[in-house]
């Protein structure tokens, strides 16, 4: 018993020190809550009065509230990434735009713009070609899950902007790229 | 589709100032020869008479200082860049030898067209000489030139210009320089033509993207490099430009509304017509020779095909049909045909067709890959393209009358998006070989490399008329 006691006051002590400002003084721990069930809980500590509370509660959904720019800088749609001189979509690039039609299926009123990008290999004008490619084969998926075709967008920039500007396949590959932008929420 | 027309105020231009905010618009003519007075028989007709030297020996050309008639410092420096612009612009043809203008400086210079120490130029071993002279009038040099046979000691072609600015008096000695090629040689010089190309040289980041972009707008500049000017402004990404015949059009697409549209920039009014609209992309236009019609590629059907229309945007007419990539087209010297380049053998290939979009036929079978086909103009009838060479690509000709193929780069970096100079004989492209891409010009059989910008990186080269 009294070894159990000092653990709890030596871990206290610990806990108190760490804690900057608190003077280290032993104190006893309070009995650990009881696990919440419905009918015991226990009462939620009051919020620091910092922020007014608003009226009625917060929808809770962060991503709505954001400005397009914040959106799309942080974007809930992901590129899908391509082999070389390739517009297949494999089974990466199938799950990002399964993943990505549930978040269009979410906000049903945003619509897309899909760029087809390329890296610096092959000719810049058949570059245009290819990247149209990969945008539209990603369109003609997201399509297939049940999305309104009016609301995607296709325009191919070729190798005109890479994502990444070095000169070897780890840039490469990061440029072969079909990436959406959200054009209106 | 319907053409509107934006009136861009160029008020900085007007005044005939360098720099540029806004389209450019020069406003002085091109300088324009008159026939000359003086030692030149009396005829009514141009008189120009041809050098000639020994058989299978190129003529020995050489180009002095001009002499200044006023003692303005203007003038004296116009003086020395007309000739040495002069001797670069005939040395550029290789029709004839220039010799080197250091081993003529203590020749003395003519006091009149009388007086020319045709022993010393003959001791140098000129077949030619230029003698010319610049004068202030006002605004503008008047400039007068001899192209005197130094065997014969006769004026073979005298002329006389007019409206050569100060701003410009290159402009002078590539005036000067295509009178000598057409008189002596009957031979279309391209002194006077220009490049359009498009550059991000003006570090400007996009808007409207979160991605790091910068611009890249459409610019031009002298064949020779001089007088680098900017044409667009809107700030966004404008690729693939193309000269009208006329050469006072360019033609382009521009992602200003984030759809590629064909606009029209009419550089010397300072306007720009709209072709295409934002509902679906349009991409490498070209001109037909005669300015009427435009060829490009569009996704409206789906897929990128070549179409056609008239030049006002109306009359849109698909050509092909094909589920493969169609695209990168040009046409014929004639205008009755257009090359493309077309996937759908498998790999990007150069194929060719009539312009109502028949009798479809592939002509490149040697290289594994071939795109941006260019037609030369006449007397030569070939089709230069990138085709693939290791990892890059080199420029090559194809002899539509031989079939024959030569490459006239040398696998130094990628070379691309060839374009044919309007009197065929010269080839600009675009070249990695000194790291970022350039703009380069070369003869057509890979000599005579130039290199043209230095600033940012530059492609998608046109070549006007």
């Amino acid at each position: 018993m009294p070894k159990r006691i000092l653990v709890l006051v030596l871990l206290s002590v610990m806990a108190a020190a760490c804690h900057k400002s608190v003077p280290p003084v032993a104190r006893p721990t309070p009995p650990a809550p009881p696990p919440p069930s419905s009918t015991t809980r226990a009462p939620e500590p009051p919020a620091p009065a910092r922020e007014p509370i608003p009226p009625e509660p917060l929808s809770g959904d962060a991503v709505a509230s954001r400005s397009l720019d914040d959106l799309n800088r942080d974007s809930p749609l992901k590129p899908v990434f391509f082999e070389y001189d390739s517009d297949e979509l494999n089974d990466d690039g199938r799950a990002v735009l399964q993943a990505n039609a549930a978040v269009l299926k979410k906000y049903p009123t945003w619509t897309i713009t899909i760029e087809g990008h390329c890296d610096e290999r092959g000719t810049a004008e058949y570059n245009l070609a290819l990247g149209e490619r990969r945008a539209v084969a990603s369109r003609t998926y997201l399509v297939s899950l049940g999305l309104d075709p009016n609301r995607l967008r296709t325009v191919s920039y070729g190798s005109e902007f890479p994502f990444d500007p070095a000169h070897q396949e780890s840039a490469w590959s990061r440029n072969r790229r079909a990436h959406f932008v959200i054009t209106a929420k | 589709m319907n053409s509107a027309r934006i009136f861009i105020v160029s008020a900085a231009c007007v005044a005939g100032i360098g720099l540029l905010a806004q389209n450019p618009a020069p406003q002085t003519p091109p300088p324009t020869p008159q026939q000359l007075e003086g030692p030149v028989p009396q005829q009514q007709n141009d008189i120009s008479l041809e050098i000639k030297g020994e058989i299978g020996a190129p003529l020995h050309y050489a180009v002095p200082d001009f002499r200044a008639m006023t003692p303005d410092p203007e003038t004296a420096a116009a003086a020395k860049t007309i000739a040495e612009v002069l001797w670069a612009d005939l040395a550029y043809e290789r029709e004839f030898d220039l010799i080197p203008r250091d081993t003529y400086r203590t020749i003395p210079q003519p006091q009149s067209p009388n007086d020319v120490p045709f022993d010393r130029w003959r001791e140098l071993g000129a077949d030619g000489v230029v003698i010319g002279t610049v004068q202030r009038t006002g605004n503008t040099f008047h400039v007068e030139m001899r192209l005197y046979d130094v065997k014969n000691r006769t004026v073979a072609l005298g002329k006389a210009y007019d409206n050569v600015t100060l701003r410009n008096p290159r402009a002078g000695a590539h005036a000067i320089s295509d009178d000598i090629h057409e008189s002596q040689r009957q031979l279309r010089g391209v002194a006077r033509t220009k490049l359009t190309f498009v550059s991000d040289r003006q570090n400007e980041r996009l808007g409207g993207t979160v991605e790091k972009r910068d611009s890249k707008e459409v610019y031009v500049t002298d064949y020779d490099g001089a007088n680098q000017q900017r044409v667009t402004t809107n700030g966004r990404l404008n690729i693939s430009p193309n000269w009208s015949p006329d050469g006072r059009s360019i033609i382009y697409s521009s992602y200003m509304k984030i759809v590629p549209q064909i606009l029209v920039s009419n550089i010397y009014q300072g306007t720009m017509d709209i072709l295409s609209n934002d509902k679906s992309q349009g991409l490498l236009p070209a001109f037909s020779p005669d300015g009427t019609r435009v060829v490009f590629m569009s996704d409206r059907d789906g897929q990128m095909e070549i179409y056609l229309m008239n030049r006002d945007g109306s009359g849109v007419r698909r050509l092909t049909n094909h589920l493969a990539d169609d695209g990168s087209p040009t046409w014929s010297p004639t205008g009755t045909q257009i090359a493309f380049t077309s996937n759908r053998s498998g790999r990007p290939q150069i194929w060719v067709m009539d312009t109502d979009g028949l009798n479809v036929r592939r002509i490149t079978f040697s290289d594994s890959w071939a795109d941006r086909a260019t037609w030369s103009p006449a007397p030569y009838n070939e089709i230069a393209y990138a085709g693939q060479s290791g990892p890059g690509f080199d420029i090559k000709i194809y002899d539509v009358a031989t079939g024959q193929t030569r490459v006239v780069t040398d696998g130094s970096g990628s070379n691309e998006s060839p374009a044919f100079s309007p009197n065929g004989r010269h080839i600009a492209f675009t070249s990695t070989r000194q790291g970022k891409a350039q703009i380069y010009t070369m003869a057509r059989d890979g000599k005579q490399l130039t290199r043209i910008t230095n600033s940012g990186a530059n492609t998608f080269p046109n070549w006007s008329r």
